[in-house]
C-alpha cells in the first residue's frame, strides 16, 4: 500500500495534538519549547503533503516550510534567551513558578 | 503719539478684523477715544486690584480718581461734540456705531458683537455715569480714608464704572447682557465690602440672587427676540421689529403663548430683567438691604447708576416695547405700583439709608411708568411712535436729574453718618449747627426730589406727570399722591436729621469731613438746583427729532401744591420734638406696622422659599437625588465591582491556562465559521 495524503495528514494531526498536549501539561519550559517545535513541524508536514499531492507542479509549500524552519530557529533562540533570564530571576524554569503577572 | 494710534488702528483693522463700521464725521481718532472711557476705569481696577494693597496703598484713591477724571472729561467732551456739533444730521440725532467687532458668530447674522453705540441716551448716560462716579471717587477719598482695604475699594469702584459704561455703550443686546452681569458682580462685591459683617454678607448674597433670578427673564427675552428677529444687534433688531409688515415682526406677532404674542412675552421678560436691577416690585427686596455697603457706594450704584440700568434697558428697547401694548401696560402698572408702594414704606422707615433706598425705588417707578405711558399712541396698527414720546423724554430727564439729586442725598447722608456713626434717625437731630454745608445741600436735594420749582426734580417730574395725565387719569392721580408722599418722607428725613431734638455730641467732634467730602456735595447741589433748566426735549427723544416741551404753568399748580402740603405736614410733625408722630402712628396702628415691616414682602419671600419651595420642591428633589440618581450610579458601580471580583480569576498569570483559553477560542471560532456561518 502506497502512503497517501490521508496518512500523512493523520500523522501531522497526531503530531500537532501531541505538541499541544505537551504544551498544556509539561511544567518544564524546555519541554514546552520542544512541544512547540512539534506543532510547527506538523504544520511543515502539512505544507509538504499538500504541495506534493494537490499542486505537484508548484513549490509554494516547500518554500513555506523552509520559512517555518527558519522562523522556528529564531524562535528557539529567543525562547531560550527568555528561559535563561527566567532562570536567573526565579532560580527555576518551571512555568508554575512564573505567574506574577496576574490580577 | 499720533503714529502710535495710527499703527494700533492699522493692527486692529488688518489683523483683528475690528472695523470702524460707520466713521463719525469727526474722524477715526474720536472713535478710539470712546474706548478709553470704559477702559481707563478698567485699567484702574487691574492696577489697584493686582498691586494696590502692596505697593500703592496710600495713593490708590488718587490714581483711581485721576483715571476717572480723564474718562469724565472725555465723555463730557463727547457729549458736547455729539449734541452740539456732529450728532444731528438733518434735524435728527443719529445712531452711530463707530466701533464694532464680531466676537462669537452663531449663524449668519446672529452674532455677539462688541461695539460702541452712540445715540442720545447712551451719550447722556456716559456723561452722567462718569460724573457721578467721579463725585463718589472724590468723596470716598475722605470717607473711606484709613480703611484697611482702601485700594480694594477703589478697584471695585473701577470695575463697576467699567461695567456700567460698557453696559451703556453696548451695541449688541448680548454685549449688554454680559456687562449687565458684570455690573451685578461688582454690585455684589461692593455691597459685601464689609465682609466681616454678617448682615452685609447676607445682603450681598440676597442682591446677587434676586437680580440673577431676574436676569433669567432677560436672557429668555433675548433668546425669544433673537429667535424671531434673527439678530442680536440693537439697531438691526429695532429696524426689523418695527417696520410694518416685515417678516420678523409678523412671526413675532403671530406666534402666541398663553394668549400673548412672542413679542409681548419677549418685552415682558426683558422688562423683568430690568425690574430686577431697578428694584421694581416684587423684585425690590434686595435694594434696602444693599444699603449695608459703604454709603458712597450706595450713592453710586444703588441710587444713581446701576439701579437705573433697568430704565435704560427699557428705553434702549423702547421701539420694540412700543410695538406691544400689553408690555407697555405691564411696564406702566409695575412702575406706578412700585412708586406708590415704596413711597408708603419710606414714610415709616427709621434708617436714613433705607428711607433713601425706598425713595430711589419710588423714583425709578416714576421713570418706568413714564416710559410705559409714552407708547400709548400705538392704536390701530399705527407704528409711528414719534408724536407722543413725551414720557420717554420725561423718563430720561428724570433719570438724569434723579441721578444728581439722589447721589447728593446719599452723599449728604454719608456725611451725616460719618459724623454721627449711626444710621438710625433716632440718634440724629439738630445737626444743622454742626453740618452747615451738608444741611444746605441736603435741603436743596430734598427740594429737588419733592418737585419744588425751580429745582431740577420739578421739571422732570412735571414732564412725567404731564405724560401720565395725557395717558390715563388713574395713573396721573396715583403719581400725584406719590409725589406728595415723596415730599413728605423726604422732609421727614430732613427735619429729623437737621432739626427736631438737639443731639449731644460727645467731646471734640471732627467736623464735616473736609474738602474732599464737601466738594462733591456742592457740585451736585449746583446740579440739583440748575439741571432742570436743560431743555431736555431738544436732545433726548424717542425718535431723535427734537421735541418742544411746552410748559404749562397751570398744570404745575396741583403737583407743586401737593408737594408743599407734604413739606408742611412734615414740618408740622417733625420740626420740633413732639409726640404727634407717635400718636399718628398709633392711630394708624395696623397700617403703620405693615409699612414699617415693608408690607411683609421679605417674610412672604421667606415663606415661599423656605416653607413652600424648600419643603415641596427642595426636599423631594434632594431625596430623589440621594436615592434614585445616586442609587443608579452606585448600582452601576457596585455591579461592575461584583462582576470584576468574580472574573478576575481568569487573569491567573499561568501561561498554560491562557493557552487553553486560546485553543478553546480557536476551536470555537472554527466551529462557528465552519458549521454556523457557512
Amino acid at each position: 500500500m502506497q502512503p497517501g495524503l490521508y496518512h500523512i495528514l493523520f500523522i501531522s494531526a497526531a503530531l500537532f495534538f501531541i505538541g499541544v498536549f505537551g504544551f498544556f501539561t509539561r511544567r518544564n519550559l524546555i519541554t514546552i519549547l520542544m512541544s512547540v517545535e512539534l506543532v510547527l513541524n506538523s504544520v511543515n508536514l502539512n505544507f509538504i503533503a499538500f504541495n506534493k499531492y494537490v499542486w505537484p507542479h508548484k513549490m509554494d509549500g516547500l518554500f513555506f516550510s523552509i520559512f517555518v524552519i527558519a522562523i522556528a530557529a529564531a524562535e528557539a533562540a529567543v525562547a531560550i534567551a527568555i528561559i535563561i533570564n527566567l532562570y536567573r530571576s526565579h532560580q527555576s524554569i518551571d512555568v508554575e513558578n512564573a505567574e506574577e503577572m496576574k490580577f | 503719539m499720533i503714529e502710535v494710534i495710527r499703527i494700533t488702528y492699522y493692527i486692529m483693522n488688518e489683523f483683528l478684523q475690528i472695523r470702524l463700521l460707520q466713521v463719525l464725521p469727526i474722524g477715526w481718532n474720536f472713535g478710539w477715544s470712546l474706548l478709553l472711557i470704559p477702559l481707563l476705569p478698567f485699567a484702574g481696577f487691574l492696577l489697584l486690584g493686582l498691586f494696590g494693597r502692596k505697593y500703592i496703598k496710600n495713593s490708590a484713591g488718587i490714581i483711581a480718581t485721576a483715571l476717572l477724571l480723564v474718562s469724565t472729561v472725555l465723555s463730557i467732551y463727547i457729549a458736547y461734540v455729539y449734541f452740539f456739533e456732529y450728532g444731528k444730521v438733518m434735524g435728527m440725532y443719529q445712531k452711530f456705531v463707530p466701533i464694532q467687532f464680531t466676537w462669537l458668530e452663531f449663524s449668519q447674522g446672529v452674532s455677539i458683537d462688541f461695539g460702541v453705540l452712540i445715540d442720545p441716551i447712551s451719550v447722556m448716560m456716559l456723561a452722567i455715569v462718569t460724573f457721578i462716579s467721579l463725585m463718589v471717587h472724590i468723596y470716598s477719598l475722605a470717607y473711606m480714608k484709613g480703611d484697611e482695604r482702601f485700594p480694594t475699594y477703589y478697584a471695585f469702584l473701577g470695575l463697576f464704572t467699567f461695567s456700567m459704561l460698557g453696559l451703556v455703550m453696548a451695541s449688541n443686546i448680548f454685549q449688554m447682557y454680559i456687562f449687565w452681569e458684570l455690573v451685578g458682580v461688582s454690585s455684589f462685591l461692593l455691597i459685601g465690602y464689609y465682609y466681616n459683617k454678617p448682615s452685609a454678607v447676607a445682603a450681598c448674597k440676597k442682591a446677587f440672587i434676586v437680580t440673577r433670578f431676574a436676569d433669567l427673564g432677560f436672557l429668555l427675552g433675548i433668546l425669544i427676540l433673537s429667535f424671531h428677529a434673527g439678530t442680536l444687534d440693537f439697531n438691526t433688531l429695532v429696524q426689523r421689529l418695527t417696520v410694518d409688515g416685515s417678516e420678523e415682526l409678523h412671526s413675532a406677532y403671530t406666534s402666541t403663548f398663553l394668549g400673548a404674542s412672542a413679542l409681548t412675552w419677549a418685552a415682558i421678560l426683558i422688562f423683568i430683567g430690568g425690574a430686577g436691577k431697578s428694584a421694581m416690585f416684587p423684585l425690590h427686596v434686595w435694594l434696602p438691604d444693599a444699603m449695608e455697603g459703604p454709603t458712597p457706594v450706595s450713592a453710586l450704584i444703588h441710587a444713581a447708576t446701576m439701579v437705573v440700568a433697568g430704565v435704560y434697558l427699557v428705553a434702549r428697547m423702547f421701539p420694540i416695547f412700543s410695538m406691544s401694548e400689553g408690555a407697555m401696560h405691564f411696564v406702566t402698572y409695575v412702575g406706578i405700583f412700585s412708586a406708590l408702594f415704596a413711597a408708603l414704606i419710606a414714610c415709616t422707615q427709621t434708617d436714613i439709608k433705607r428711607v433713601l433706598a425706598y425713595s430711589t425705588m419710588s423714583q425709578i417707578g416714576f421713570m418706568m411708568f413714564a416710559l410705559g405711558v409714552s407708547g400709548s399712541n400705538l392704536k390701530n396698527g399705527s407704528l409711528n411712535y414719534s408724536g407722543l414720546g413725551a414720557g420717554y423724554t420725561a423718563a430720561m430727564f428724570h433719570l438724569f436729574t434723579h441721578a444728581i439729586f439722589k447721589a447728593l442725598l446719599f452723599l449728604g447722608a454719608g456725611s451725616v453718618i460719618h459724623f454721627i456713626h449711626s444710621n438710625e434717625l433716632k440718634d440724629m437731630g439738630g445737626l444743622r449747627k454742626y453740618l452747615p454745608i451738608t444741611n444746605i445741600t441736603f435741603l436743596i436735594a430734598c427740594l429737588a426730589i419733592s418737585g419744588v420749582p425751580p429745582f431740577a426734580g420739578f421739571f422732570s417730574k412735571e414732564e412725567i406727570l404731564l405724560a401720565a395725565y395725557q395717558h390715563k387719569a388713574l395713573i396721573y392721580w396715583i403719581a400725584l399722591i406719590t409725589s406728595g408722599l415723596t415730599a413728605f418722607y423726604m422732609f421727614r428725613l430732613y427735619f429729623l436729621i437737621f432739626w427736631n431734638k438737639g443731639t449731644i455730641v460727645h467731646g471734640e467732634h471732627h467736623g464735616e469731613g473736609g474738602f474732599a467730602m464737601m466738594l462733591p456735595l456742592v457740585l451736585l447741589a449746583v446740579g440739583a438746583a440748575f439741571a432742570g433748566f436743560i431743555p431736555f426735549g431738544n436732545f433726548v427723544t424717542a425718535d431723535g427729532k427734537p421735541m418742544e416741551v411746552v410748559f404749562h404753568w397751570q398744570f404745575s399748580i396741583a403737583p407743586v401744591s401737593i408737594a408743599l402740603a407734604g413739606i408742611f405736614t412734615a414740618m408740622w410733625l417733625y420740626r420740633k420734638q413732639n409726640n404727634k408722630p407717635v400718636a399718628i402712628a398709633n392711630s394708624l396702628n395696623v397700617f403703620y406696622k405693615a409699612g414699617y415691616n415693608k408690607f411683609y414682602i421679605d417674610e412672604l419671600y421667606l415663606f415661599i422659599t423656605k416653607k413652600i419651595l424648600f419643603n415641596l420642591v427642595g426636599r423631594p428633589a434632594a431625596w430623589f437625588d440621594k436615592n434614585v440618581v445616586d442609587g443608579m450610579v452606585n448600582l452601576t458601580g457596585n455591579t461592575t465591582q461584583l462582576i470584576s471580583e468574580k472574573i478576575k480569576e481568569f487573569q491567573s498569570g499561568k501561561v498554560q491556562q491562557y493557552a487553553i483559553y486560546f485553543l478553546a477560542g480557536v476551536i470555537g471560532l472554527a466551529v462557528v465559521f465552519i458549521y454556523i456561518w457557512k
